[in-house]
């Protein structure tokens, strides 16, 4: 760890963040209250599909401390929630009201809400609330044939279609098809502070305030303002402390419009805190998808075309991410392929399940899987080697930019760089991959199931459009940046430190980073889509080169000296490449500035300055993951032994804090692929409702993680080069454990599935060994 | 006593050395006194059925599930949180580590694993590398896969030992 540095940028310095997380001194939703507050418990729905027929809260409003028990009745005037990026004609009945009116769609969904005056009278009276459900057949697989959820209302609430090329005329001329039928179970990200909402209106300034927020503030101002017929200017929301986001928390729920509504309603603020139980059945789920994928191939194993045909189990509604996760599914699922010919068709299924939307690389940990399936079993078919049939379709770092005519995230998809079989190079020549080869075949002849696996993966970071910042320096000499980016606990309040004290030539202690915070900067699109640093570091470098500028501008005036003779040095406007010379306070130079300052001439006071980014493309890093597996012949358990993950970041600022999130993706990537499943029965109840039901990795399971961190494709669309890596250990984490585990069994395609049970690896093993067809009979390749 | 549930009793805690009185249901858990009643709220609730060990406060010593206890039950005992852990501005190694070895990213779980470690090494400071990990993998995090976790409380064990010795 470097605490003193010239170069910020670059430096594995500790966080800002850490000092009141480990003192206890963090504010997270759970720990904010406000005087006469109310505490709001929801009442859901205990059926996963039913006409709800009566709500009846006479019992519960004639318990001591309760205020108010609202249904959908109460709330009539309010609308459904909105889609984020805007209306949507053909999905807009899709959409989850705040309060079940006639229907009930999943266990758990909001049916009353309850207030009382505390918390655990809220919950006492809540179980006094009866809802009277009849209970109608549930829809629960969404590759059956399309059904009708009511009169009307299909199952199938849109289909994405992308693609280009020929299709039909590759696969007529293919050599070989190759052709899988491969599934990812239904997981989420399941943070370890569930969600939590404070409403509090201020009758004095007219101003409703959401407190608890995440991710996505500002656009959360908008949707909500439009929702509750207020201007954006009497809506503020701010973000605390996160207790882990992955793309779950901070959308706009239920939950977060009652506080609100109840806070205006009720004129008094209204906290509600999320119970564990009722986050596993309310909260966005994700990923569950079954693909019909095929490729066809040309003599030399080069892919000619890919056809995907899949299935997305979007659960009860559309939330407010619309179809996004199926058309970024369609839009990244070629990867770090050339292929010529691409058709894919995405059906977005409603089921009697809890909704889905985003998780940690939403669209790229499926797509991944499967395409990754696919180049394993396209290496099996031809007698090629799993590593050869991936270096023959790799895109040359000479083809870059990428262009491929598809749509992720409504960007067009344009690699800005990367030297992938570089980067397959080091990753083998790091692991030792014909020496680990070796070692695996031998302990396969010796009847272990051991195995090896490889998945080569594009990620996508650095959405846009823009973002800014604004710095400030106090007289003090503190920087203040004020940024309209959110902290879910990834550092970001360490890297956009890291890179201002890089512009201005001060400790990064010295800067104060704001974020997550609507009154204090109009616009901000906040921490998703692994952007935050990409967009907000490339703002606040713009605003801090202004205030660079003229910090020396107005020192120029105060030494005598020529702004272009001038350095910033440990705080200090010196000149360059003078020591002991005369110097001048950043602090110093923010007095001259002051409003009142006879010095300030005719500079506008202050010594701060705005700053934007804007960039049309995302930027793509990418990665190669080798796992070593190994299935524990009595039990089926999979332990993963050695695990490498080879990223290239374009530039990393502070490497420490990319490896943390290459190792923390991971982790959950594995708990997806070997644990994590939210289950339902044939009712629709779901059976995954605790930690005892739905593992999470323990320090147990989870291996050590090697991290091969290169910079050799820096962006091609951000001044600084940077590309992000909050999703980058996940994404490909279900593909490289699928491959590892079937090169484990030594029967290339058996794994289709995940997360990948114990139970069914046991079964395969035991009849392996019954018809002594062991492992050891193929090797990895 | 009329036996009703949410009649109110009088309690006395000790946390971190000072004594808290409040008035409570029997059926609040320890930890939502300690964060509600006491206003010590670097104790964090994850799942409320004691399997993540964000709540882990040592009592009388031991690592407990502050969820799974009754506050009622926890008078006489001398209960420590990660708000006890420091001594006037200087940090516990066990937190100093944290932050040298990125053992943390949002920070929610970080006060029970805090908790967690320096009530098992205040008792056995030389536990093996693999009792530890045993140890560690009671509680949950979701940010970091553990690596840094791990890597802090052996360096952090490391210190504890040579101010001990």
């Amino acid at each position: 760890m470097t605490e003193t540095a010239d170069r910020w940028i670059g430096a594995s310095v500790t966080r800002l963040e850490d000092l009141p997380l480990v003192t206890g001194r963090g504010r997270f939703a759970g720990d904010i209250d406000f005087p006469h507050q109310l505490h709001m418990r929801i009442v859901r729905s205990p059926y996963a599909h039913g006409r709800l027929k009566s709500v009846d809260a006479a019992a519960a409003l004639a318990m001591n401390g309760v205020a108010a028990v609202w249904t959908a009745k109460d709330i009539a005037d309010l609308p459904p929630i909105e889609f984020r990026e805007g209306p949507n004609e053909n999905l807009s009945p899709y959409r989850q009201a705040v309060l079940a009116a006639e229907w009930v769609r999943y266990v758990g969904e909001p049916v009353a809400a309850v207030f009382a005056e505390d918390a655990y009278v809220a919950e006492d009276a809540a179980e006094c609330v009866f809802v009277n459900i009849d209970e109608l057949e549930p829809v629960l697989d969404a590759a059956a044939a399309p059904t009708e959820l009511r009169p009307g209302l299909g199952t199938e609430s849109t289909v994405c279609r992308q693609g280009y090329g020929n299709v039909d005329t590759a696969f007529r001329d293919a050599h070989t098809i190759v052709e899988l039928d491969v599934s990812i179970g239904r997981h989420s990200a399941v943070p370890l502070e569930t969600r939590g909402a404070i409403g509090r209106y201020d009758a004095a300034r007219d101003v409703l305030e959401l407190h608890g927020a995440a991710k996505v503030p500002h656009r959360n101002r908008e949707s909500l303002a439009r929702m509750l017929g207020r201007s954006t200017g009497g809506v503020h929301l701010y973000e605390g402390h996160v207790g882990g986001g992955f793309g779950v928390r901070g959308e706009i729920y239920p939950e977060d419009v009652l506080v609100l509504v109840a806070a205006l309603r009720l004129g008094r603020p209204v906290k509600w805190l999320e119970d564990r139980r009722e986050h596993m059945i309310a909260a966005n789920q994700s990923r569950q998808q079954r693909h019909r994928i095929r490729a066809a191939i040309d003599g030399d194993g080069r892919l000619m075309a890919i056809d995907d045909d899949f299935f997305h189990d979007q659960g009860a509604y559309l939330r407010t991410h619309g179809a996004r996760v199926v058309d970024t599914t369609c839009g990244i699922l070629p990867g770090p392929y050339r292929l010529p010919h691409y058709r894919v068709a995405g059906h977005v299924r409603m089921t009697n399940k809890t909704p889905c939307a985003t998780y940690r690389s939403p669209g790229r940990f499926e797509s991944n899987f499967a395409r990754e399936r696919l180049m394993d079993a396209i290496a099996d078919k031809l007698g090629l080697s799993r590593i050869e049939v991936r270096r023959r379709n790799l895109i040359a770092a000479s083809e870059m930019p990428f262009e491929r005519p598809l749509v992720a995230l409504g960007d067009d998809v344009v690699y800005d760089s990367g030297r992938y079989e570089a980067l397959l190079d080091k990753a083998l020549a790091h692991i030792g991959w014909d020496a680990l080869q070796r070692d695996v075949a031998s302990r396969r002849a010796a009847g272990e199931y051991v195995g090896l696996g490889v998945a080569i993966y594009v990620e996508k970071s650095g959405l846009g459009p823009t973002d800014g910042a604004r710095i400030n320096i106090h007289t003090s000499g503190e920087i203040e940046v004020i940024t309209g980016g959110a902290s879910i606990g990834q550092g970001f309040e360490t890297v956009v430190a890291q890179v201002c004290a890089e512009m201005l030539g001060s400790d990064y202690r010295q800067v104060r980073v704001v974020h997550g915070r609507t009154d204090r900067i109009e616009y901000g699109i906040g921490a998703h889509a692994t952007r935050a640093t990409v967009m907000t570091a490339n703002a606040a470098a713009v605003a801090a080169k202004k205030v660079r500028d003229k910090a020396l501008d107005m020192a120029a005036q105060l030494l005598q000296a020529d702004a272009a003779d001038l350095d910033i040095v440990g705080g200090c406007v010196v000149r360059t490449g003078m020591i002991g010379g005369p110097a001048i306070s950043l602090g110093d130079i923010a007095h001259h500035l002051r409003p009142t300052s006879s010095t300030r001439g005719e500079r506008d006071p202050g010594l701060s300055a705005e700053g934007w980014f804007s960039t049309s493309h995302m930027t793509y890093p990418y990665g190669v993951q080798i796992a070593v597996a190994k299935i524990d012949k009595g039990t089926g358990a999979v332990r993963i032994e050695k695990l490498l993950i080879a990223y290239d970041i374009g530039r990393a600022i502070n490497p420490m804090l990319v490896e943390g999130q290459l190792v923390g993706g991971f982790a959950q990537g594995l708990g997806g692929s070997l644990l994590e499943e939210f289950r339902y029965d044939e009712r629709g109840q779901p059976l995954s409702v605790t930690f005892a039901d739905y593992l999470l990795p323990t320090a147990q399971d989870v291996p050590f993680v090697d991290i091969l961190l290169t910079e050799d494709a820096p962006s091609g669309v951000n001044p600084l080069g940077i590309k992000g890596a909050g999703e980058g250990g996940i994404a490909a984490a279900g593909a490289v454990i699928a491959s590892a585990v079937d090169d484990a069994l030594g029967a290339s395609g058996t794994i289709s599935h995940l997360p990948i049970m114990p139970q069914q690896l046991k079964m395969m093993i035991d009849a392996f060994e019954a018809t002594g067809a062991a492992a050891a009979s193929s090797g990895s390749g | 006593m009329s036996g009703n549930p949410s009649d109110k009793v009088e309690i006395a805690l000790d946390v971190n050395g000072r004594v808290h009185h409040a008035r409570v249901e029997p059926r609040k858990t320890l930890v939502d006194v300690i964060r509600d009643d006491c206003g010590q709220t670097g104790t964090h609730i994850g799942c409320e059925h004691g399997v993540c060990g964000a709540c882990t406060v040592l009592l009388d010593g031991e690592p407990v599930r502050s969820c799974l206890m009754f506050a009622v039950q926890a008078q006489g005992c001398k209960i420590r949180t990660v708000e006890g852990l420091q001594s006037g501005n200087e940090l516990h190694p066990m937190q100093q580590a944290f932050m040298d070895h990125h053992a943390l990213q949002c920070g929610f779980c970080t006060p029970g694993f805090l908790m967690l470690a320096v009530g098992v090494l205040e008792k056995r400071p030389d536990i093996s590398d693999e009792e530890m990990l045993d140890v560690l993998s009671s509680n949950l995090c979701r940010c970091t896969g553990y690596q840094n976790i791990i890597k802090a409380v052996k360096a952090a064990a490391h210190t504890m030992k040579a101010a001990d010795d």
